[in-house]
């Protein structure tokens, strides 16, 4: 009840603020202490394993020199690529790192490996602000995902933005639905019991009003990662975060 | 007053509708149907499970949503026609709504290959809807 009051209360002083609120501000109190404590915090365990496989695999480029330090790069991503023509993700970096660098075959996605390597690169910007490029090339992926962002799908008919911005603060049954930023994944799941990418976070959503679910790294989802990213510029990035 | 005929396709079939000023007079099916059974249309998961959004006062159960309006009073507030035309397409009355259609299957997008074509109640579970929520008088 105490919380309920406490969460409502959130709810009413911020509602008219036109201000940017991590999904952390909608959680229970044991879930942010899970969150903040790294010992307990059960994403920690994929940060862990994604750097022990960077210093096997990456570390050869990144220790030394002008690639050296990846502190505060995932905070820019998604960023248009001019090498591959296209908009890459933390994932989709990683991936072509191990294509050109490696000549190694891409990870799937939301294989442990490559969850725990994004992890592991998200984790060096917790605590940056999220700050996406999304002139230029990037520009048609950004209306792209704007696009998906306020498009009525599935048999219920609703757009993210019905819920994440014109709903958040309220009740859907015992869920409070927050702004629906991206700062905090690759993030844990109590749902999943795991760690997952944002883009699984984006099939849960897409499935829960009945539309079809979009390929994990497709296009369309990689687009609207890059509209959350600006939507929630400003926001510091919490990975691995922890949510229900 | 002004009507309105809407046609929807459902399973291939045409049925039409008849929407009347903002009611929808007509019961979807002439099955007798008893409010008990709208109460577990109301609360199921597997069915309408309308308490994601709108709560009962009435009701014994946990975490009912606030999306929607409270819905203690709605039999005296609105007729049947009204809450029936209000759970087939809501957005008929309010072009805006984020109230998901419950009987339409037309001007959809993206739908889940599993759904496609399909509506989200049947005419019973509507019908039932409608009587239960007829029922909710509690006064303010
Ligand atoms: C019917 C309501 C609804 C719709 C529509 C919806 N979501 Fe969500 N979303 C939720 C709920 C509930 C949660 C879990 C609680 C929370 O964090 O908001 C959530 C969580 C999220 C999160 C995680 C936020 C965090 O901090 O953990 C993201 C990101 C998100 N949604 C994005 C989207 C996108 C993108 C779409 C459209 C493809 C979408 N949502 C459509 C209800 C919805
Ligand atoms: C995703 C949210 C959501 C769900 C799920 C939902 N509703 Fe609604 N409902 C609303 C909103 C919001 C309104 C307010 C009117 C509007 O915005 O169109 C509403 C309005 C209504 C009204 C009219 C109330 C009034 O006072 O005018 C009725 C009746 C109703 N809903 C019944 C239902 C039933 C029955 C179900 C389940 C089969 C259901 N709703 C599911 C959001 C929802």
């Amino acid at each position: 009840m105490r919380a309920a009051c406490i969460a409502f209360l959130l709810w009413a002083s911020l509602a008219s603020a036109d201000e940017v609120i991590s999904g952390y501000e909608f959680l229970t109190p044991e879930t942010q202490a899970l969150q903040d404590d790294d010992f307990a915090n059960p994403g920690m365990l994929w940060v862990e394993e994604g750097g022990s496989l960077f210093a096997q695999q990456c570390a050869d480029c990144h220790t030394q020199g002008s690639n050296g330090n990846l502190e505060g790069v995932a905070a820019r991503y998604p960023a248009f690529d001019q090498d591959a023509q296209t908009l890459l993700n933390i994932e989709g970096r990683i991936n072509r790192c191990r294509e050109i660098h490696l000549q190694a075959e891409p990870l799937a996605y939301e294989s442990k490996a490559l969850l725990a390597l994004s992890a592991y690169v998200a984790n060096l910007s917790k605590g940056h602000a999220i700050d996406v490029d999304i002139d230029g090339a990037a520009q048609r992926y950004f209306t792209e995902g704007r696009d998906y962002f306020f498009r009525r799908k599935g048999q219920f008919n609703l757009a993210c933005s019905q819920c994440h911005d014109d709903h958040w603060g309220r009740m859907l049954r015992g869920d409070r639905i927050s702004q629906g930023h991206p700062n905090a994944f690759p993030g844990y799941r109590l749902e999943w019991q795991a760690m997952g990418s944002l883009h699984r976070r984006f099939q849960d959503c897409d499935a829960g009003i009945r539309a079809q679910p979009l390929a994990l790294g497709s296009r369309r989802y990689r687009s609207l990662e890059l509209y959350l990213a600006w939507r929630a510029r400003g926001l510091i990035i919490e990975v691995p975060g922890v949510r229900r | 007053m002004r009507l309105l005929v809407a046609t929807l396709l459902i399973a291939g079939c045409a049925v039409e509708y008849l929407v009347v000023g903002d009611g929808m007079p007509a019961p979807l099916t002439k099955d007798a149907v008893l409010a008990e059974s709208g109460r577990d249309v109301f609360v199921d998961r597997e069915q309408g499970h309308c308490v994601l959004c709108h709560a009962l006062e009435n009701l014994d159960v946990p975490f009912q949503g606030n999306v929607g309006p409270d819905l203690s009073d709605v039999g005296l507030r609105l007729t049947p026609a009204q809450i029936r035309l209000r759970i087939v397409d809501a957005s008929v009355v309010n072009p805006r709504t984020v109230m998901p259609p419950y009987y339409r299957t037309t001007d959809l997008h993206q739908v889940a290959e599993s759904h496609v074509g399909e509506t989200v109640l049947s005419a019973r579970q509507i019908e039932a809807l409608v009587v239960f929520l007829s029922l909710q008088r509690k006064k303010a």
